[in-house]
């Protein structure tokens, strides 16, 4: 079942006399379940496309489905809404909350929802447990490391049971042995809880974790590889060697 | 609601330094403006007091006309049953007669024209206390023939107490007027005018010496809250009617006092408008920053679920903080203050003394004491702060997610 629908996206930009195709008729569909990595050159457009999906930006032109929601449908505030309710997202510079603890930076997502206290402090609990942060809760970001709060990030963006997480360059700013960390809690949580993933990297070893691989130039999808039993197979065309 | 004040709370004191100077403006101005302001009323109250209580009292009663043409032919019956009326008007504590005019005083070689005031000296002591202000000899009593006058009168005519003063001027209709009194007391008047030129003597021995038997000029009246002073008058006014009565407040009486009280009441009130302005720019940078600085963290809050609405609350309820904290600051520092200085006025000492004290007002600078200032005050530099909001929280509703998460 697919949890992401896109029909011929596009989002041209025209700040300046010249015209900018970001995104330039993409057509792709996200099941529930995938590990995703959107990749591709600076300026590909994988950002942009992460906005549209997000909810973030509108389209120029074409559809972005969620769930059997037009997203290009909704007023901007119930595109907050529907955000609230369905999309997880992690960013590249973690952008926790500052003034707040983890616990409270990862609360926060609930409380907007309405949900009750005593709840949401279990599931904030339970959510920093499972990215190992089960004994830092009440530490603000400013007290932990870039990986910690990446971490804290992710265990946020799970906290309204979304749809799928979106993460834009989430290792983009971590070490190596932070960014082997993230990326394990990231595959065990899709593994184990079936949470979709969709980010966009520059990071091979990203690259190879994910099951599949999008690449994006110029706006447009130039490859799209699946990895199934350990051949990798391009959804566009056919399957390639390993 | 408990999140976005936590949330609020915790942002202003991101930057202290920036945060406590900016309550340090808000505290400082409120408790300038409320010193400033209490010091102004103060002193404004006492000269009204001393006006009121000298001579005019809150509001007075005349026969049409009396006070652009004050002469005897202007004068009306006094009667137990008007005074009784003017009694029933709530809120109106003492009714006061006077029959006045001018006559010529005389003792020996020396004359002068002076204000002869018939009182009834005991109700007229309540209105003017002028039993405290007798330096020499005893107030007068109604069967007495005496008069009490001025210290500067007093000296110019050379009188003492016992002494015989001789009155003539023109009686109600064209009467002539003549006689004589006996010093019974010399006062020490507040206002110089008035302590070289007048002469009180009993009612009822003016209202003979003038021919106006049962006459009077005047009611002069004291209510219980001045500030109900117009709502006072126009309320006798119209049990009165206007056919026959004039009505007038001391502030219509004493014009010119009044504009200088005004005007003086206008540079104040500009000078605050000056440090409120200051204070609501130093607010306004202040917001300004927190915004421009935190516009990443408003974004990705928006793209993760929180409403614009929401976001504008917490950002108004950090301008709140902002002026709250330095509000009560500022308040809970001028009342004791206030208090003081209410309690123990400042007592003016050289040439400013002279000054007030050739004006007829005690040289004291005394303050008020008044919720309303208070609730005024605070209430202006709450508009200040709403006002200074307004664009910041304007400004969370143009952030766009996915350009300024870019910054």
């Amino acid at each position: 079942m697919n949890v992401i629908e896109i029909k011929g996206l596009k989002k041209i930009y025209q700040e300046t006399a010249v015209e900018v195709k970001a995104v330039n008729g993409i057509d792709l569909n996200v099941a529930q379940g995938e590990f995703t990595a959107i990749v591709g050159p600076s300026g590909s457009g994988k950002t942009t496309l992460l906005n549209l999906i997000g909810g973030l930006d509108t389209p120029t032109e074409g559809q972005v489905i969620v769930d059997g929601t037009d997203l290009g449908k909704l007023s901007s505030s119930q595109l907050i809404d529907f955000r609230l309710h369905n999309i997880g997202f992690v960013f590249q510079s973690y952008n926790l909350i500052p003034v707040l603890t983890a616990e409270e930076n990862v609360e926060f997502i609930m409380h907007l929802q309405g949900v009750h206290k005593t709840k949401r402090q279990q599931r904030a609990k339970s959510l920093l447990t499972a990215v190992g942060l089960g004994d830092r809760i009440n530490s603000r970001p400013a007290k932990l490391s870039g990986g910690q709060q990446q971490r804290v990030a992710v265990a946020r963006a799970l906290a309204s049971h979304p749809k799928f997480v979106l993460a834009d360059e989430p290792t983009a700013n971590l070490d190596s042995k932070s960014t082997e960390t993230l990326l394990e809690i990231m595959l065990k949580l899709n593994k184990e809880e079936g949470v979709t993933f969709v980010f966009s990297t520059h990071d091979q070893r990203v690259v190879q974790k994910a099951r599949r691989v999008v690449t994006v130039e110029d706006g447009k999808v130039v490859s799209d590889i699946v990895k199934k039993n350990g051949h990798l197979h391009n959804e566009s065309s056919e399957t390639v060697s390993i | 609601m408990n999140r976005i004040f936590i949330l609020a709370w915790r942002n202003i004191w991101r930057n202290k330094r920036r945060t406590i100077i900016t309550i340090a403006s808000v505290f400082f101005a409120i408790l300038l403006a409320l010193v400033m302001r209490s010091m102004q009323l103060g002193s404004y109250g006492h000269m009204i007091d001393t006006i009121v209580h000298s001579y005019t009292g809150h509001i007075q009663l005349h026969a049409n006309g009396y006070w652009k043409d004050k002469t005897l032919d202007n004068s009306f019956e006094g009667s137990d049953s008007l005074t009784k009326v003017i009694e029933s008007v709530e809120g109106i504590s003492l009714v006061v007669p006077r029959l006045e005019s001018f006559a010529l005083a005389s003792f020996s070689s020396k004359t002068k024209g002076v204000m002869v005031i018939g009182v009834d000296p005991a109700q007229e002591n309540k209105l003017t206390d002028l039993s405290e202000k007798v330096v020499d000899g005893k107030w007068l009593t109604s069967e007495t023939n005496g008069t009490a006058l001025g210290q500067t009168l007093a000296k110019y005519l050379g009188v003492d107490i016992g002494d015989t003063l001789v009155l003539i001027s023109v009686g109600y209709q064209g009467m002539s007027a003549a006689g004589v009194f006996r010093v019974s007391a010399i006062l020490k008047l507040a206002s110089p005018e008035m302590d070289n030129s007048f002469v009180f003597v009993p009612l009822q021995k003016a209202q003979d010496f003038y021919s106006a038997p049962g006459r009077l000029t005047s009611y002069a009246m004291l209510i219980d809250n001045n500030q109900k002073l117009a709502e006072e008058a126009s309320d006798l006014q119209k049990i009165l009617g206007k056919s026959h009565f004039e009505v007038m407040t001391w502030e219509q009486m004493m014009a010119q006092m009044m504009q200088q009280i005004e005007a003086d009441n206008v540079s104040g009130l500009f000078m605050l408008a000056i440090l409120y302005m200051i204070v609501g720019f130093g607010i306004f940078g202040t917001l300004l920053m927190m915004i421009s600085e935190r516009k990443r963290e408003l974004a990705v809050m928006i793209a993760v679920g929180m409403k614009k609405t929401r976001l504008a609350l917490v950002i108004a309820s950090e301008v709140l903080f902002i002026t709250l904290v330095g509000l009560c600051a500022g308040v809970a520092a001028a009342f004791p203050l206030i208090m003081y200085y209410y309690h123990h006025p400042v007592w003016l000492t050289g040439q400013t003394a002279e000054a007030m004290l050739n004006m007829g007002f005690d040289p004291v600078m005394p303050f008020a004491l008044q919720s309303d200032f208070f609730i005024a005050q605070s209430l202006v530099i709450l508009i200040i702060a709403f006002v200074a909001g307004i664009y910041p929280v304007i400004s969370v509703f143009r952030i766009t997610p996915s350009k300024d998460l870019r910054r």
